[in-house]
């Protein structure tokens, strides 16, 4: 069974028609990416598996459980995460304080424990500190910039601290919305290679949305082509790659004759 | 000199006051603040114990407005619901002093969690503007609710005791204010270092991806109303027991603006930026007052061209402020830290 499935999902905002009976698979351990061209859709279908849109037709499963009417906050705690296209970090607060903020479904300190901060608030914020610096700042390698605030960052920084946001909160499912756009190569290859090795040191399922064709031909093992709200291919990299249809929607058709 | 900041467990690190010297001065500051009652006179202690009122006040509109992204228009209502609540309970009930405290703090959080249910749907300035109408709303009970507050006569209440030791003058008074600014302070600088004080923060700079962080925004917006308010209803409390008498007039439009302007001087969402910006609104009015009484003492007639024109400087001095250091007065007290932390040594 798949970890995440969506099933005949259609959106429309008013008599705009985004997308229209896309369905796709995702199982465990697999990087699934999500191609198009701009304006296909593919954020919205991240969107409405995130629960920041609500489709009027079609359900959204994760681990069989039917998600479609959650709110975003609870599906975040069962573990789907989100990185965006453009950063979303909290621009006020330091690296350190953004990636606990991840976490944030998993702890259990209130209002009262954090204007006392004794006790289990107080242990709390250790583990998660510990937890934060061992398993994910190190990780990513971004131990020199853990204190400065975000907003000081170059580009390609910020990309990884939203990466180290989302991993911290201990995701069974990681969607990414271009983790690569406008990075230098340099930048684009340590992050292919931070995708890969969350996908196998980890297990985590990855679903990806980008633009840049090495890397979705190098990492991905799944690929859905989608085009005007609709799927129109899927398959291995290299059988999309070959698509008739997906060669049309890329790169236009050719004329008779021409 | 410190050569150096090293840390060796992650405890450490988290700590508020990370060093020596920083614990060194904050112990010095406490021993200020428990001599001080001993040397000041009257008018020093007076002026103490209303910026102690104030800092708890502004604390709590920071939490709401500088650290969650809320704007209040309506916090001098929410300090007036306070001041209302315990002169009441005082009056009617009978109640202890000490007592008032939390119960003055929870009336107003009641009515913050009421005025902040809309905060789901509205947000900047439509938001701004609903606080707007609690303002006016609680304004207008205030003055024509003649059976419960007594109307523009207001509410007069005795001097309050603590266990039969009768806090009627400066000097004990500030034995209640100093450790309240305390606890105050030190609970929301706790806040800010874990999870909720995070989440206010996440709230205010993208609630879409706080959202999509698991934050719950109905719950943390409702939390941060609740809390501001709390804390005005403290300092409400505090306020009508220092003062001695309530009344309508105590909590004007105005009143929520000088709140507003002593977070934004201070520095927005930073707890010590709240107490710079009470003590600068409370202390540099009285610091202009007596230089004008200085001047009009040597030629009286100056007087009566200076009076607005000490309006016109205080109005100045915040714009110049908020030109030169828009982060705030907790923004400059850093980099002035940050200057001295190598000094005299600085390459």
């Amino acid at each position: 069974m798949s970890l995440l499935a969506v099933e005949d999902l259609s959106l429309s905002f008013g008599g705009l028609r985004v997308l229209s009976e896309v369905s796709l698979e995702a199982a465990q351990g697999q990087i699934l990416a999500i191609i198009g061209p701009n304006g296909a859709g593919k954020t919205s279908i991240l969107n409405c598996i995130g629960g920041f849109y609500r489709p009027q037709h079609g359900r959204i499963l994760f681990e069989g459980r039917d998600i479609t009417r959650l709110s975003p906050d609870r599906r975040a705690a069962l573990g789907l995460a989100r990185t965006f296209q453009n950063i979303a970090l909290y621009r006020g607060m330091t690296v350190l304080d953004n990636i606990k903020l991840g976490a944030h479904a998993h702890l259990r300190t209130g209002l009262l424990g954090g204007l006392m901060y004794w006790g289990p608030a107080q242990r709390e914020e250790m583990a998660l500190r510990q937890e934060v610096e061992e398993e994910i700042i190190d990780f990513l390698e971004i131990e020199s910039i853990r204190k400065l605030p975000v907003a000081a960052l170059a580009y390609g920084l910020q990309k990884r601290v939203e990466l180290a946001r989302a991993l911290a909160m201990r995701p069974r499912v990681l969607l990414m919305d271009e983790p690569v756009a406008g990075m230098n190569a340099e930048e684009t290859e340590d992050m292919a290679r931070f995708i890969l090795d969350i996908k196998e040191e980890r297990g985590l399922t990855v679903v990806l949305i980008e633009h840049d064709m090495n890397v979705i031909m190098d990492i991905s093992d799944y690929v859905v082509v989608v085009n005007f709200g609709q799927k129109i291919a899927e398959g291995a990299p290299d059988q999309v790659q070959a698509h008739p249809e997906v060669i049309k929607a890329y790169l236009g058709q050719k004329r008779a004759g021409a | 000199m410190r050569i150096g900041d090293y840390k060796v467990s992650y405890a450490a690190d988290e700590a508020v006051f990370r060093s020596g010297t920083v614990r060194f001065w904050l112990g010095a500051l406490f021993v200020g603040l428990a001599v001080f009652p001993f040397l000041a006179g009257d008018y020093l202690l007076y002026m103490a114990n209303l910026t102690g009122i104030a800092i708890v006040a502004a604390v709590g509109l920071n939490i709401l407005t500088g650290a969650a992204g809320q704007i209040s228009l309506g916090h001098a209502a929410f300090v007036g619901i306070g001041a209302y609540t315990a002169a009441l309970l005082i009056t009617r009930l009978g109640l202890p002093f000490l007592l008032c405290l939390p119960l003055a703090g929870l009336s107003a959080a009641f009515f913050g969690v009421i005025v902040g249910a809309p905060s789901m749907r509205m947000k900047g300035l439509y938001l701004c503007i609903a606080t707007l109408a609690a303002q006016v709303i609680f304004e207008y009970v205030f003055k024509n609710w003649d059976g419960l507050t007594g109307g523009i006569r207001g509410i007069n209440v005795p001097p309050p005791s603590i266990l039969g030791f009768s806090l009627n003058n400066e000097f004990r008074f500030y034995f209640v204010t100093a450790p309240v600014v305390i606890i105050v302070v030190t609970a929301a600088r706790n806040l800010f270092r874990t999870r909720v004080g995070r989440a206010f923060i996440a709230i205010r700079d993208r609630d879409f991806s706080a959202e999509l962080m698991g934050i719950s925004l109905f719950r943390y917006k409702l939390y941060a109303f609740a809390l501001s308010s709390f804390l005005a209803g403290v300092a409400g409390c505090l306020w009508v027991n220092f003062i001695k008498i309530v009344t309508p007039e105590h909590f004007p439009l105005h009143e929520s603006i000088r709140y507003l302007a002593m977070i934004i001087v201070g520095g927005l969402g930073s707890v010590l930026g709240s107490i710079f910006g009470a003590i600068f609104m409370t202390i540099v009015p009285e610091v202009l007052k007596s230089a004008l009484n200085l001047v009009s003492a040597v030629s009286p007639k100056a007087m009566a061209f200076l009076s607005p024109l000490q309006t016109v400087v205080f109005g100045l001095l915040i714009v110049v402020f908020l030109v030169f250091e828009p982060h705030g007065l907790a923004e400059m007290w850093r980099r002035v830290k940050n200057y001295f932390r190598l000094w005299p040594f600085e390459h």
